[in-house]
């Protein structure tokens, strides 16, 4: 079973000024999404309290409305999942301290007319804490990007680490634009997600460059924009494939996963998504604008090369007892 | 033996390692994976120490020791004074200051100014920088340490307490699962256990703090009347510091539940002086700033050991437990409380099992039907890699959160991607008419540099996440990081090690087991 003609070689890059033009499209509209309609933050940053209850049978939401609204004030009900499951918001500040300690007894309590109900969970969470997190999220962010950037600089070259980094905040823009627009809730999962796909993303983008880096050294083609092709034809068929069963994957965690899970594998998959279009269609282009020069980088190839095998030679020499 | 390639040995090791670790996890032995509270329900609590308690209780514990020495050392002092803190007193007679001096000398971690005015000195004492970081960092410790023992002595199953950046305290309950329970163990971690005895002030009356405070004294209210308010001389004359046991027990009169405890030799001997000194006044007991009890001092207490009476037989115990497992130095407040149902736990692991084990499916199926026995051999790495994972997992004592586990769902997925360029190669030099043998070769040796560049950026990010992370980030950042580990393991070792065996015992192959039309 075979994907793609393995000989043909597709022109991605002459359709790159169409496709640079979606992408920036798409991130204004993130952006203007994401300034605009904001983010739905979660208890885990927002603070608060959340109480998530099973009825034994389907119940009225607005009877459920009137039996909480009696004991808490402007409490925010709304289903989850299932129409016998069902999430009550609340702020830290509109319970005393002392309710606090049995929210859960209290929430039975009062909800006990309605059926047989379970507590299911209980978190409480101070805005304190939220902050701490958001500060950490933002200082794991920069680690990695940093971390991704000196690497890849090593590895490959400094374009190629500046192209692979945009392309990375490509992906992560648009994602977190989708989970802005669709109004998922941001919590610690979807702060997992978004680190992950930023891994993935780079994961798919590194592939191509690499494939770049080997035609560089060995084909003759001297046109930047067909070697360019020319690598992402050769490594399209490992895309689309990779991309599909991991998409396969998280679909059913999507699916099947529950409903605590949902936000997790929404933003992952949108991020496969975007992961997988900006690897073939942007981040090599990308290249290009930066001015990249194969014969320069060639030349660089050669060196590290000649390099390695005078130390190997070397090697050899002082194992062999010469010098 | 030939046949045998070191890749293949490795490869079976790990597989043999992953399977015999893998299987106490499943029969309910040791080591295995612990189940994340969102897994099996339970409690997760943040704690924040307020440490800024802590110095007040150093100064106090200090004002008292100043008060005992000076009237031990008959050295005269007056208007012993705390004032947030600093402590002042006067010492009366200002040649006694090379004597008080020498004694205030043996206290650690004070700073000592003095000011001779009209033949008296007034001494300010404060604590050093150093020792104000040394309190806050031990009250954080030291409330570890209590409410981990305290947690053991009530005999909980697997109870994890760690602290988190300066002055926070993480408390994972797994199993605590009914409401009674939520709040006996709330009571038990809370709980200060802060013992103190005061000389009950009868020679004057006070209904305000401020009223009080002209006369050295503090109100506090009474345990079983809040509305009564106790006149209590400052410093205290001893703290819960020196309690080396606690137990509960009936009073003999009248029977009524009460912790016996017993004090350490200078809790002892300053309980000895103080109660000789005032017989027929009143001492009052006051844990957590409530006084439990005033009773009358009938005659000197030698032997260091008293009494508390006490509502009911459980708080008797709560509170013997706390009182016996240390006071913490300073109160903890609830910042963050999660409790997850056990039915929530239940339904959360099936949910996800039947999403791993699907997308785990579908890729399987999906190997074998594109690559034919590439495929195959691909989906052994994979199984070998799930195994690798859970025995790492089990082996590192690892917490396994949902998260965690859509981890493991994506590093299977990632784990693909190894076998998937690897066998792309593979198809690449056959289509360019090399021989089978020389095609696998090439295919391993030109997919690594690919699949290392794109690991260890991966790697990377959840380097990142485990440093920066908390609780289930840091789980998911873990599952990650070992996922990876064993994908290189088996996906470019394994899998390579597979061929070698399978050519060297001269087994034809053909590109057709690539899944190539031949």
């Amino acid at each position: 079973m075979e994907l793609f003609s393995q000989n043909k070689v597709y022109d991605f890059m002459s359709k790159r000024n169409l496709f640079v033009s979606i992408s920036l499209i798409l991130i204004f509209l993130s952006l203007f999404s994401i300034f605009t309609k904001g983010f739905n933050w979660g208890i885990d940053f927002r603070g608060g309290i959340e109480i998530q209850v099973r009825f034994d049978k389907p119940v009225p939401i607005s009877e459920v409305r009137k039996l909480i609204s009696k004991e808490f004030k402007g409490a925010n009900i709304t289903t989850f999942g299932s129409p016998n499951e069902i999430l009550i918001r609340l702020n830290v500040d509109q319970v005393s301290g002392d309710v606090q300690k049995s929210l859960g007894a209290e929430v039975k309590k009062l909800l006990s007319p309605l059926g047989n109900v379970d507590i299911r969970r209980v978190d409480i969470v101070g805005a304190k804490v939220g902050n701490e997190l958001k500060e950490k999220g933002l200082k794991a962010l920069v680690f990695a990007i940093v971390g991704i950037l000196i690497y890849v600089a090593v590895r490959f070259e400094w374009r190629f680490a500046v192209a692979s980094v945009l392309a990375l905040m490509h992906d992560t823009i648009i994602s977190l634009g989708a989970v802005s627009f669709f109004h998922i809730e941001v919590n610690l999962d979807v702060l997992a997600a978004v680190l992950t796909l930023m891994g993935y993303s780079l994961n798919d983008t590194i592939v191509v460059f690499d494939r770049i880096r080997e035609q560089v050294r060995e084909s003759s083609i001297r046109d930047l924009a067909t070697l360019i092709n020319d690598a992402i034809s050769k490594t399209l068929s490992r895309t689309v494939l990779t991309s599909l069963t991991t998409f396969f994957v998280v679909l059913t965690l999507y699916l099947f996963g529950g409903e605590i899970i949902k936000p997790f594998s929404f933003t992952l998959l949108v991020g496969i998504i975007v992961g997988t279009y900006s690897s073939i269609f942007i981040a090599s282009p990308l290249l290009i604008w930066l001015g990249f020069r194969i014969d320069d980088y060639r030349k660089r190839l050669m060196e590290i090369e000649k390099r390695k095998r005078e130390k190997e030679k070397m090697r050899k020499m002082y194992e062999g007892g010469v010098v | 033996m030939k046949k045998l390639n070191y890749r293949l040995v490795i490869f079976l090791l790990a597989t043999l390692f992953g399977i015999a670790f893998t299987i106490p996890s499943f029969i309910g032995k040791q080591p295995r994976v612990n189940l994340g509270l969102d897994l099996q329900g339970g409690m997760y609590l943040v704690l924040g120490v307020k440490t800024d308690e802590a110095i007040k209780n150093q100064i106090k514990t200090i004002a008292s020791t100043i008060k005992y020495i000076s009237q031990k050392k008959e050295l005269f002092i007056d208007n012993l004074k705390i004032h947030g803190d600093k402590i002042t007193f006067e010492l009366i007679d200002k040649d006694d200051m090379k004597k008080m001096d020498e004694e205030l000398k043996n206290i650690k971690g004070i700073k000592v100014q003095k000011q001779v005015k009209n033949g008296s000195v007034y001494y300010t004492i404060s604590l050093t920088p150093q020792e104000i970081q040394r309190t806050k960092e031990n009250a954080v410790k030291i409330a570890v340490q209590t409410i981990r023992s305290r947690l053991d002595a009530f005999g909980l199953a697997e109870p994890s307490v760690t602290r988190q950046g300066k002055d926070k305290i993480v408390v994972e309950l797994p199993g605590i699962k009914t409401q009674k329970e939520k709040e006996n163990v709330k009571k038990l971690i809370s709980t200060a256990a802060h013992l103190e005895l005061y000389l009950v002030d009868e020679e004057h009356r006070a209904t305000t703090p401020a009223e009080a405070k002209k006369y050295g004294d503090i109100l506090l209210p009474d345990k079983n009347n809040p509305k009564r308010m106790w006149l209590l001389k400052t410093p205290p004359v001893l703290d819960g510091s020196m309690i080396t046991d606690a137990t509960v027990g009936f009073t003999q009169k009248t029977n009524q539940p009460a912790i016996f405890f017993t004090l350490n030799s200078q809790g002892a001997q300053i309980f000895g002086d103080v109660t000789g000194k005032n017989v027929g006044k009143r001492l009052a007991i006051v844990v957590d700033n409530k006084v439990y009890s005033a009773p009358t001092i009938q005659e000197r207490i030698g032997g260091g050991s008293g009494q508390i009476t006490v509502g009911s037989p459980e708080e008797a115990h709560v509170l013997a437990i706390a009182l016996r497992s240390g006071s913490l130095p300073a109160p903890v407040v609830l910042l963050e409380q999660r409790s997850v149902g056990a039915s929530l736990g239940a339904d959360s692991i099936r949910q996800s099992m039947i999403a791993l084990i699907s997308g785990f499916v579908i890729v399987v199926i999906f190997m074998a039907w594109y690559y034919g026995l590439a495929g195959i051999i691909a989906d052994i790495a994979l199984v070998t890699n799930l195994f690798l994972i859970i025995a790492i997992m089990a082996i590192f004592g690892a917490t396994l959160t949902l998260p965690g586990m859509a981890g493991i769902v994506l590093t299977v997925g990632m784990a693909v991607d190894a076998n998937v360029i690897i066998n792309e190669r593979i198809r690449e030099l056959i289509r360019a008419g090399k021989p089978i043998k020389a095609a696998i070769e090439g295919g391993y040796k030109n997919a690594m540099s690919a699949i290392l560049d794109a690991n260890i950026t991966t790697l990377i990010a959840a380097i990142a996440l485990f440093a920066y992370g908390t609780g289930t980030i840091k789980g998911f950042a873990i599952t990650m990081a070992i996922g990876i580990l064993a994908s290189m393991l088996t996906a470019i070792l394994g899998t390579h090690g597979i061929w070698e065996y399978l050519l060297a015992s001269g087994k034809k192959i053909t590109p057709k087991h690539f899944g190539m039309k031949a």
